[in-house]
Order: structure tokens, then sequence, then C-alpha cells
């Protein structure tokens, strides 16, 4: 494929999902070693209807009034969660199992029974997103990455995702000692100074933005794959936070290139005539590297099975 | 300035002193975690350059105590005042040893790493980690017999050795008082023998040393103070006066079977 297919086609998909993958890997390492991973999932689910009537309210895809209705939809989480584990005396994690589930349900169901004929959003694009979508119709090649013109009409998903990732980076970058400490271990944590209730919140704050960015882009399959399967691969290929963090960048970007490309032309090399959404393969692709680390990483074997040296 | 005045009935010594200047001073600390409370109304007043035992029966709020005045649990009610000021000041003035058993030893670390968390008072949020503060990591681990394991994976270690790491953390830490969640739990005897010189050293160079202990036979042998608790307190002071078989007693409810009493040889 040469340059004049692939810029316009095929860079800007690519790259969004790397950044989507990646945004969402970074926070998920700390997520999974608290044994939080699954607060991605309940993120992607809790904030749907917030997001479907953000769209309704102002009939367009804008990132602040997305960010502002799944803020709120979380808010409601919240209340509707404790509400139903102090009202019916269950424990929270049955509480949560059952606002989460009904809060998705809710937002399907607004999505199909609103017009949304005028804004791109449909139950499909809250699932899959619409990575193969993001085509950049001024590029006529690789020169088009230096004429300004044609940078102009880069999708706006792609600067706003990248934009999304450099904060995600930057705040584990200036957290990351205190993330460190309290992930390990939260009550010396906070006797050496460290507000652990905050940057806790902190961390779900930040993994909700690179999920709510991601949601448009991509969906909400992808987006609970790579909280998970990147990190957790990387944990069986290194016995070191700092390795873990760059093994699960590797993983992300390896499985959303594989992924895109895979879905892209990997129908075709088997014979079959259309293409299959990109973040559904990548999801799939990234859990192909989490069982591949899982069946040969080096740190697979941890603990009392783990050889000692 | 410390007044003591130890009752002289016996049945109950009590230490009384102003508090003004204790390393660790506790005044009607009241910690729940539902309806009952597992700490009611308990005041305290740690000896400085001593040694002081946390004793008590399971579920007597020990280890709540301790959380309670590091700040990691929050008190219903009480104060605790940490050389004559509040906690939040004098936090770099305190080192502190969880629990083995509080933390997942599976996170991807090594026990360099982990001494190095000793130093966060020192390094702040982005602080580089120099060559001075990897020889400071390493000079506590050598203290504590661990040298030769600063490039382990934590979770490749046997529980003592976990226990070490933490107590050498806590050196890193470089504090003043020194306040310790069961340091002797489970661990074999060459770590345990480890850890009572470390700390008798600590005491020797005059810091103040406060555990939670579980196993009254090396009371006598290891601390010069004891705290007796039962969800309120039972007795406080030297270990001769305050740890009897009256107080014992009182602090047990009578659990200790007369064996065990017996073995004590207490006065």
């Amino acid at each position: 494929m040469n340059g004049e297919e692939f810029v316009p086609l095929s860079l800007v998909p690519m790259l969004t999902g790397i950044f989507v993958a990646v945004a969402c890997a970074l926070p998920g390492n700390f997520l999974v070693l608290r044994r939080q991973a699954l607060i991605g999932d309940a993120i992607s689910h809790v904030v749907l209807p917030g997001i479907v009537v953000a769209f309704l309210l102002t009939g367009r895809a804008t990132t602040w009034p997305m960010l502002l209705g799944a803020a709120g939809a979380a808010v409601v989480a919240v209340i509707a969660i404790e509400a139903v584990r102090r009202l019916g005396r269950i424990e929270s994690g049955a509480a949560m199992g059952v606002i989460f589930t009904a809060m998705f349900a809710g937002g399907v169901l607004l999505l199909e029974l609103s017009d949304t004929s005028n804004v791109h959003l449909d139950v499909e694009h809250a699932l899959y997103g619409n990575l193969e979508s993001l085509i950049w119709l001024d590029a006529l090649g690789w020169s088009s990455l230096w004429d300004a013109q044609a940078l102009a009409t880069v999708p706006v998903e792609l600067p706003r995702m990248a934009l999304t990732l450099l904060f995600v980076a930057g705040f584990i970058a200036v957290f990351w000692r205190p993330l460190k400490i309290s992930t390990f271990d939260e009550g010396f944590a906070r006797t050496v100074g460290v507000a652990t209730a905050p940057l806790g919140l902190g961390l779900v704050i930040v993994a909700s933005i690179a999920a709510v960015a991601a949601f448009d882009a991509v969906g909400s399959i992808i987006v609970i794959a790579m909280f998970i399967c990147p990190p957790a691969a990387a944990r069986m290929m290194t016995n070191r936070l700092e390795r873990q963090i760059a093994w699960s960048v590797a993983f992300a970007t390896l499985a959303a290139v594989l992924g895109y490309v895979l879905a892209g032309y990997g129908p075709l090399w088997i014979g079959a005539r259309d293409s299959v959404s990109a973040a559904g393969m990548i999801a799939t692709i990234s859990g192909v590297i989490l069982a591949i680390a899982a069946r040969l990483g080096p740190h697979r074997l941890r603990g009392s099975a783990a050889p000692v040296g | 300035m410390n007044l003591e005045l130890a009752t002289s009935d016996g049945v109950s010594p009590v230490t009384r002193t102003t508090g003004a200047d204790s390393p660790l001073a506790i005044r009607g600390l009241t910690v729940s975690y539902g309806q009952k409370p597992a700490v009611f109304s308990v005041d305290m007043t740690v000896k400085p350059g001593a040694m002081t035992a946390i004793i008590g029966p399971n579920g007597a709020g020990k280890s709540t105590l301790l959380k309670a005045s590091l700040g990691i649990l929050k008190p219903l009610a009480g104060t605790v005042s940490v050389y004559g000021a509040p906690l939040a000041r004098q936090r770099h003035r305190i080192a502190y040893v969880p629990q083995r058993a509080s933390v997942d030893w599976d996170f991807p670390t090594r026990v360099i790493d982990v001494v190095l968390m000793g130093l966060y008072g020192e390094l702040g949020l982005l602080g580089r980690v120099k060559a001075r503060h990897r020889a400071k990591a390493e000079d506590c681990l050598r203290r504590v017999g661990m040298e030769d394991f600063a490039q382990r994976q934590i979770g490749q270690l046997s529980g003592g050795q976990q226990q070490r790491v933490f107590l050498a953390r806590a050196l890193a830490q470089d504090a003043e008082l020194y306040l310790l969640d069961e340091p002797f739990a489970g661990v074999d005897a060459a770590t345990e023998k480890a850890i009572i010189t470390v700390l008798k050293q600590l005491r020797n160079m005059g810091r103040t040393v406060v555990a939670v202990h579980h196993d009254l036979s090396t009371v006598t042998d290891y601390f010069d103070h004891v705290f007796l608790i039962n969800n309120r307190k039972i007795a406080e002071g030297p270990v001769k006066e305050a740890f009897t078989a009256d107080t014992l007693q009182a602090a047990y409810g009578g659990r200790l079977a007369d064996a065990q009493m017996d073995a004590l040889r207490l006065p």
C-alpha cells in the first residue's frame, strides 16, 4: 500500500486506535494492580445514557457536553448504587451490578427510541465505535503531513485523542511515586503524607476521561479490553512496575496496529469479501496477546509456583 | 517534662504524664468500624526513648489504636499529638511498619524499591533518586541482613525476609518514633532475632519504639513498657509494674490458662 492510499484512509484510524489503546492501558496498569480492573468496564457502561442525553440535547458530538453528560451519569450511578445498597440491604457488589447493567440498557433504549439520524450515534456505534470512518479526505499522501491546509481537515477525533493521551500520561508521570506507593501499601502511603483517597479518585477520573474520549471514536468494547488486557499481559513479562508500563504500551500499540490491519485485510486474505469491525478486532488481538503472555511470559508463575532466583 | 505517678497498690498501675513532649500522646480516642467501638475512650502517653508493647487479646483494638494514631483510620473522637503537635505536621518524625499480610507481595517491584519508598518524605513528588539515596537504602537493608536480596522481586522472599524489608523501609524514614504492627508475627527465629536487635539499637540511640505484640512470653525480654488494652485501656507503665497477673487477667478476661500464666513467671 502506498502513501496516497494509506495516509487518507488508514493513517488517522490507526493513530487514533493507538492513542486510545495507550490512553486506556496506562491507567489500566494501576487499576489492575489495585484490583479495580472492572472499573473501566463499569465506567463505559454507566456513562452511555449520559452521553446519549448530551448528544440528544446538543445534537452534536462535541467533547464538553459529552464529558459533562458522562460525569452526570457517573454521579447518578454513585447515588443510585448507594440507594440500592441501603434500601435493598444488599452488598455493594450486587448493587453495582444492578445499576451498571440497568444504566447501560437505559442508554441503549434511549438510543433506539430517539431520533438520532442527525447525529452519527446508534447502538452499533456505541459498542464498536467507528474507527474506519475517520477518513482524512484532503490528504494526498505523506506530503500532506507537512501541509497546514490539509492538516486542518484531519478528523477531530485524532487531536482529541492525542490530547487525552497527553493528559493521561502527564497525570501518571507527575503522580508516579505516590501512585506506586499507595497502590502497593495504602496504609503506609497515608503515613508518609500521600492523600490516598483523592489520589485514588483522581486515578478513576483520569481513567473515566480516557474512556469517554475513546468512546466516541472506538466504542466501549475496545475501552474495556484496553484497560485490562495490555496491563495484565505486561505483568507476566516483568517483575518491575516501570517495565510493566513500557510493556503495556507496546502491547496496546501492537494490538491497535495489528487489529486494524487484520480487520481491514484479514477477511480478504481468507477469501471473504467484507472487512470486519476494527475495534472488535483490536480487542480480540489484545485478548490473544494476553493468552500468549499467560502461556509464555517469563513471569507468569509467581508466588509459591515461581522458581526462586 | 514527664511526671510518672505509678500507683502503689499494684492492681491497676497507671502512668500519668503531662504528655506535652511525649512522642505520642493520645486522649479520649474512640474508633469504631460499625456499631461497637473497637477502641473506646483510650488515653495513652508513650515514654520517649523506650520500647513499648501494645498487648491485648484478638480483637482488642491493638492495630486499630496504632492505625488511628497514624491517621490511617479516622477516629470518632479523641486527639492524637506527636511530640506536642498535631500529627499532620509531624509525619516526618514517624516511621510505620504495617502488618506484613496487609499488602499484596505479588506487586511488581524489587526489594530495593520498597526500601526507597521510605524516602518519599525526603524525595517528594518529583525528586530524583540519586546515588546517595540508593546507598542509604542499601545501608538500611544491610542493617536487617537483607543486602543480598536488593534486586529480588518481593514475592520471592520468605515471610521473615518480607518483614525485614518492611523494617528496612522504616529505617530509611530515619524517624524518631517507630510504630510497628505485629513485627514478629509468623517470622522465623533468625528474623525475630534480627528485628529485636535492630529495635534495641534504635532504642539505644534514643529513638522511641511502639509495637503491637502478641507473644506474651517475650514481653519481659523485649520491652521496657507495656500498654494493655481490651477495647478500653487496662494498664500502662513499666513492664515490672504494669505487666502483672492481675492486669493480664483483666485484659484477657480470664482467657489465659493457668499454665500460660505460670510460664510467664509474673509477680
